[in-house]
């Protein structure tokens, strides 16, 4: 009978996993995710690419929202980066896939941090709007910048191939997808048990205190536009060289709020509450919809409202958690845990 | 010359419907220092409620006008009743969420119930042509002047000799010194919420009067930033002298540059300003202590 997880070295509190049961359970999603593509067929697979993908995105926006606590509402915009930054030197200039994702990843995270300069000034609510200011800013350069970006038209990526296979085929970009957030999210992770993710926490809980105590706020905050920005052209190249094709209408606010939505469902400041999120808000569409196709039957009206239907969830779920559960799936997630860890004498 | 008075003309209009746009938004900053990103969809809302009361049910606009206030006071309510009143005290990124969730509930709702085609309508203040100097302008445009013009009026005055605005400007100073002081900060909440929904209404009636009704209006929402952060966030003239100031400059630049720059500089100016005086033009600066 245990009443909770007490460490009494300092090395098991700074494990990552710290009980048994977590590497069981890490194993077992290992497990999980290896088995799926060989049973899913395409349209599962399509879905779990988007969550892989989301996961990236979200686990970027929550170092910089989550983690250092500087709202962000540029995560459309800093997405169009990568995105074009990839689709250009794959297209225009013939870079193999591989390298241009990597150039696409630092060249975001310099616009990242160019964009989060405003941050040393700025905090809370005026931040956010000069990060919503960015995305205004880099959706018109891109939609403006005809002779680069092709303007408003599409950019069509040539498709690329792996190990002699095509790299957007489902079953393939899946392992590269989900390898690609497995790596993101072991960074992230270890990312906070260093001076560097510890001086972002600091910034979070009170940025006039960790300047007193020795941290160069402007350094750790454009660091943590920089990290954040990293990973979320991460997310964008991975969506050009998917999709193959790159257009504005992708990156709109309307992405910069969903992967705020992602965040703060699944967990403000941790990594698994960035996957959740991510899975959450990616499937939720999904599920409405194969739920109207099946209400069609009796609602014939139902598929002309379906997208009413859809955003109007969308709302009221950002609402309902704020409300009820302000920390999100993650907490639900350690309440079960709890719950059963402590039966017969949970409350 | 002629350019100029005409693109002088326009602006102020585009002006003076931003104001009235961003005083709704002000407002609510003011007394519950809450950020509302759903004012785009209060106007859409507005513009929608009083089509429906004209156009469709055919009723004379006057009495259109007060249902639409109606209307306008009970969402402002209920708004404040269910979703900003469990926010008290939660962290900003909440706050401004929530109301995002609202503004996309808000929004599925109105094309819900009208479809997402735009229409026409049925104009109450006539638009026949009107000419200054050289230039010619719609009499309905020279009207969101002067209402914008009376709803500052209306509001300088409610701050400063309405027992109401009074406690409102007490509320939004320091909530606990108000609440010690008798005045139920559930109240102003509750009327500071009604009032800009009230003044997004007004707006959405006239911006409605002018480019017809669509789901387009909510665009106002994001339109709105640059105004109240060039104005300051907590400043009523703030909010009519940034409307004004954008309005000509995206006039302006639209008339004499155009290649779609009026879109985007009213957003470098914000981050300029950010940069530089980070409270605005009238904005009450704040001096932040541990």
């Amino acid at each position: 009978m245990q009443s909770g997880i007490f460490h009494s070295t300092y090395k098991a509190d700074m494990a990552l996993r710290r009980t048994h049961a977590e590497k069981i359970r890490i194993v077992l999603l290992f497990l999980a995710i290896l088995i799926f593509p060989f049973f899913a067929n395409r349209y599962y697979l399509t879905l779990a690419n988007q969550v892989a993908i989301a996961t990236i995105g979200a686990i970027g926006l929550n170092i910089l929202v989550g983690f250092t606590g500087q709202i962000s509402l540029g995560q459309g915009g800093f997405m169009a980066v990568g995105a074009y930054t990839a689709g250009i030197l794959s297209a225009r200039m013939g870079l193999p896939w591989y390298a241009s994702i990597v150039v696409a990843c630092f060249a975001t995270a310099l616009v990242g941090a160019a964009f989060g300069i405003p941050s040393l000034r700025l905090k809370g609510l005026y931040l956010a709007i000069a990060t919503l200011a960015a995305q205004e800013i880099i959706l018109w350069v891109v939609t403006h910048w005809d002779a680069v970006t092709g303007g408003v038209d599409a950019l069509v990526v040539p498709n690329s191939t792996i190990f002699g296979r095509p790299l957007n085929d489902d079953f393939v970009f899946y392992w590269l997808a989900w390898a690609l957030a497995g790596i993101t999210a072991l960074l992230t992770v270890n990312l906070f048990r260093t001076r560097f993710g510890r001086a972002f926490v600091a910034i979070r809980d009170q940025d006039i205190a960790a300047e007193t105590m020795g941290i160069n706020l402007f350094k750790y905050k454009l660091l943590s536009f920089a990290i954040s920005s990293f990973f979320v052209g991460l997310a964008g190249a991975l969506i050009a060289h998917y999709r193959n094709i790159v257009t504005w209408e992708r990156f709109t606010i309307d992405v910069s709020v969903t992967y705020l939505a992602m965040i703060i469902i699944g967990g403000l400041g941790s990594v698994r509450g960035s996957f959740f999120g991510a899975a959450f808000i990616t499937l939720l569409p999904a599920v409405i919809t194969n739920l109207g196709r099946v209400l069609k039957a009796q609602f014939p009206f139902i598929d002309s409202v379906m997208p009413f239907i859809q955003q109007g969830t969308f709302g009221l779920v950002i609402i309902l958690f704020l409300i009820f559960e302000p920390e999100g799936l993650n907490k639900m997630w350690r309440n079960i845990k709890d719950y059963f860890r402590l039966w017969p004498f949970s409350y | 010359m002629d350019l100029f008075i005409q693109l002088t003309l326009t602006g102020l209009t585009n002006g003076a419907i931003l104001a009235m746009a961003a005083l709704g938004f002000v407002l609510i900053y003011k007394s519950s220092d809450v950020i509302n990103f759903a004012q785009g969809e209060f106007l859409l809302i507005g513009a929608y409620v009083i089509y429906a009361m004209v156009a469709q049910f055919g009723l004379a606009w006057p009495i259109g006008m007060l249902i639409t206030i109606l209307v306008a006071i009970a969402l402002g309510v209920i708004v404040e009743r269910l979703v900003l009143r469990p926010m008290i005290g939660e962290p900003i990124i909440s706050v401004i969420m929530v109301t995002i969730g609202l503004s996309s509930l808000l929004r599925a709702i109105v094309s819900a119930i009208w479809g997402n085609q735009p229409k026409a309508f049925p104009s109450f203040i006539p638009s026949t042509p009107v000419r200054i100097f050289n230039a010619t302008i719609g009499a309905d445009r020279l009207w969101a002047i002067a209402i914008a013009i009376i709803m500052l009026g209306l509001f300088t005055f409610f701050f400063r000799y309405f027992k109401e605005g009074i406690a409102m400007r007490a509320v939004a100073d320091d909530q606990q010194a108000a609440l010690s002081m008798g005045i139920s900060v559930k109240k102003i909440f509750a009327w500071a919420w009604s009032i800009a929904a009230i003044s997004a209404a007004i707006g959405g009636a006239l911006v409605a009067n002018i480019v017809g009704v669509s789901g387009e209006l909510s665009g106002f929402g994001l339109r709105v930033f640059p105004v109240v952060i060039l104005g300051g966030l907590d400043s009523i003239p703030g909010a009519i002298v940034g409307g004004i100031i954008i309005g000509l400059l995206e006039t302006y630049v639209g008339g004499y540059i155009g290649q779609g720059l009026n879109q985007v500089l009213p957003f470098i100016v914000l981050i300029i300003i950010l940069m530089v005086r980070p409270y605005g033009l009238f904005g009450q600066e704040i001096i932040e202590r541990v």
